[in-house]
């Protein structure tokens, strides 16, 4: 086997740290309502997807792709608060949870496809053609752009959670709810928060998806298994863990791809999960 | 004299409705419905795909109840949406057949579906008629008919098509490089394509396969710009092509010449980048394929159905041609074997090619495929719109291959 030539091994160390924060941007949500409230909101992705093909349609209304933020970010965090209201008034457990957002998922899918149609769709946007030259390498604009984003958002709620009242009761929620509550933290205010912003990250990825994508309904699903373990190799409700597990996923794809045949690439993802849940199955 | 007038015209229009009853090809079909089952990928991820197979079996149903039916009755397509799934594609004939009791059944979308349709026409004994199996090797069912255009080698046809398109340029390529899906309709052409290539001698720089729903396409990008090759095979599958231009334009990085298998054409036409890249087809928009009047109206109906369903791109190519192609198959076959009964209508497809709006189809080898020769054509997206280079006879007019 050929050695690759450095400017590969960087281009791809790139390319990896590149997915591997998309991977982070989309499972933040995930991680957090998961893992602080029991609700595994498979309708995550599907929420994911909606924002990108809201950020298309606004871009292409003439809206500049970040501007669409200011509308899809308040909406989707209505939205994400709703989608709790409603798991919370009718006792959904972690499990049913699992069930209930997956039928979601179907229906944001079939509402996706019903306003958009199932065939592709790509954003154009001036953001698409930027990039920058350091030495050999390539560095496009949207990749940037998302790993701006994911290190941003990934902080400030990291930062959140660990340093303003808010934040701390919202851990104590996540450790013991009823006791939280004994202690007059307002379980339900908070719970509908912290849905309101998974949801609103989520909106945050679909800019991301869109900036790099190209779109069809049914790409939903394809990315759930990798994102699921980036979550769960990052901790759940750990802000920072899909971040730092998805770029390293990212990473030891994208080097797999280097140096070997790129068809190995999944298997890497999935045995690093496999080696951290039995190494420390208390991990998640 | 009007009440002389009025008895002249009264024996004209009696004449006339009787010349009209005598006709066939112009009486409004009447009697039962002759009902065909289908079932296509109206929902999941081959659903851009499905939408294209809909609109295409809705205009023909239309023309076909607009002429006279089939054998003078009308025609009821009971459609279906399989949701992608192979399961589902089975379960769902199987109702086609034993609960909607349709007279006859058409295949659905993509290799897996077909195959699972095919399953279920086996235990009823029915014809299946079909556009997009792509792997032939598998079609062991005597009443299963490809209306695609595809050999039963396509490993074998649609390389030597493309190296021979190839070798046919001003530039041809000396070294290649093949990057292929291991997708198993795609996989096995792309080995044909390493194997054509060693043939004639060209060069191999690099080979990589992914596995189908691969997201980052940087890595391979990246290989392919140290390899440096001549020439990209792609065995991509619908969007894969477009993610990989993505990835290696981001890098500052286009081979002179890359050629995708199944590509999504649209996205790909549409693509920055996707100047000049190669792809493989049996139906353009122009001539000497718009020299057929059925193909040009269907052109203006597609168009015109597209757009109403929101399809961004309706121009009719490959995937819309061949469907329209199964069905004209099928509307052969009734016309010809003058019965419903699906082991006339075998019979005689077996017996009889097809002119279709893809070429000359016909079912006379093992399986009713055939080797070593099919329908398919080298297309390149020139200027933003895709035109046949090769062969030559089916090259738009002053075409030739385009290399940077």
């Amino acid at each position: 086997m050929a050695l690759p030539s450095l400017t590969l091994l960087g281009q791809s160390l790139l390319s990896g740290i590149f997915i591997g924060a998309l991977y982070g941007l989309l499972g933040l949500g995930l991680s957090l309502s998961w893992g602080m409230l029991r609700q595994i909101n498979l309708a995550h992705f599907a929420l994911a997807f909606l924002g990108a093909y809201l950020t298309y349609q606004l871009a292409g209304a003439g809206m500049d792709p970040l501007a669409t933020l200011a509308v899809i970010v308040p909406c989707f965090f209505a939205l994400g608060a709703l989608m709790h209201w409603l798991l919370a008034r009718f006792s959904v457990s972690a499990f049913n949870s699992l069930l209930v957002t997956f039928g979601l998922t179907a229906i944001i899918e079939a509402l996706i496809q019903w306003i958009w149609t199932a065939d592709f769709r790509r954003m154009e946007s001036a953001y698409g053609e930027v990039k920058f030259r350091v030495g050999a390498l390539y560095v496009a604009l949207p990749e940037l752009l998302t790993l701006a984003m994911a290190l941003a958002l990934s902080l400030a709620v990291w930062a959140w959670l660990r340093h303003t009242h808010t934040g701390k009761a919202m851990r104590a929620i996540a450790e013991d709810a009823p006791i939280a509550a004994a202690f007059g933290v307002n379980v339900r205010r908070l719970s509908l928060l912290l849905s309101g912003l998974s949801a609103a990250f989520a909106g945050v990825a679909g800019l991301a998806l869109a900036l790099s994508y190209t779109l069809a309904p049914g790409q939903i699903y394809a990315w759930l298994g990798v994102v699921f373990a980036a979550v769960m190799l990052g901790g759940l409700g750990n802000p920072l863990g899909p971040l730092v597990a998805g770029i390293v996923i990212g990473v030891s794809e994208a080097l797999t791809m280097a140096f070997t045949t790129p068809a190995w690439a999944p298997l890497v993802s999935f045995s690093l999960l496999i080696v951290v849940l039995l190494a420390r199955p208390g991990r998640i | 004299m009007p009440a002389a007038n009025q008895s002249v015209r009264a024996v004209f229009g009696a004449l006339l409705a009787l010349a009209l009853a005598a006709h066939p090809a112009l009486a409004a079909p009447s009697g039962p419905p002759v009902r065909i089952g289908s079932t296509l990928a109206l929902t999941g991820p081959l659903a851009a795909t499905g939408l294209v197979h809909k609109i295409v079996g809705e205009i023909y149903v239309e023309q076909l109840n607009r002429k006279n039916g089939l054998l003078g009755r009308p025609v009821e397509w009971v459609l279906k949406d399989d949701q992608s799934r192979p399961d589902l594609a089975r379960t769902l004939y199987e109702q086609l057949i034993t609960v909607d009791k349709v007279d006859l059944i058409m295949g659905p979308y993509a290799t897996a579906n077909i195959l699972s349709a095919m399953g279920v026409a086996q235990r009823y004994n029915k014809v299946l008629i079909h556009h997009t199996f792509g792997t032939p090797s598998l079609a062991k069912y005597e009443m299963q008919f490809p209306a695609g255009g595809l050999a039963g080698d396509p490993d074998n046809t649609i390389p030597r098509l493309v190296f021979d398109a190839l070798a046919a340029s001003a530039m041809p390529p000396k070294s290649v490089a093949v990057v292929t899906s291991k997708f198993p309709s795609v996989h096995f052409i792309s080995l044909g394509a390493r194997e054509a290539a060693k043939k004639r001698g060209l060069r191999e720089v690099a080979f990589l396969e992914w596995d189908f729903g691969n997201r980052d396409f940087g890595p391979i990008a990246a290989r392919l710009k140290d390899a440096k090759p001549d020439f990209v095979w792609v065995g991509g599958l619908g969007l894969e092509g477009n993610l990989l231009i993505d990835a290696m334009r981001k890098i500052d990085y286009m081979p002179p010449l890359h050629f995708h298998l199944f590509p999504a054409p649209g996205p790909l036409l549409k693509a920055p980048g996707g100047e000049n890249a190669l792809a493989a087809t049996t139906f353009e928009e122009h001539p000497p394929f718009t020299d057929n009047p059925i193909a040009v109206e269907f052109i203006r109906l597609y168009h015109e159905r597209g757009a109403k369903a929101g399809l961004p791109d309706t121009s009719v190519e490959n995937q819309s041609a061949i469907s329209f192609s199964s069905w004209q198959t099928l509307e052969a076959a009734v016309t010809g074997a003058k019965s419903i009964d699906d082991k006339a209508i075998a019979q005689w497809l077996r017996k009889n090619p097809v002119d279709a709006i893809v070429g000359r189809l016909r079912w006379d080898g093992p399986f009713n495929y055939i080797y070593g020769t099919d329908l398919y054509k080298v297309k390149q997206n020139q200027q933003g719109k895709w035109v046949v280079i090769w062969p030559k006879e089916f090259a738009a007019s002053g075409a030739h291959l385009v290399t940077p």
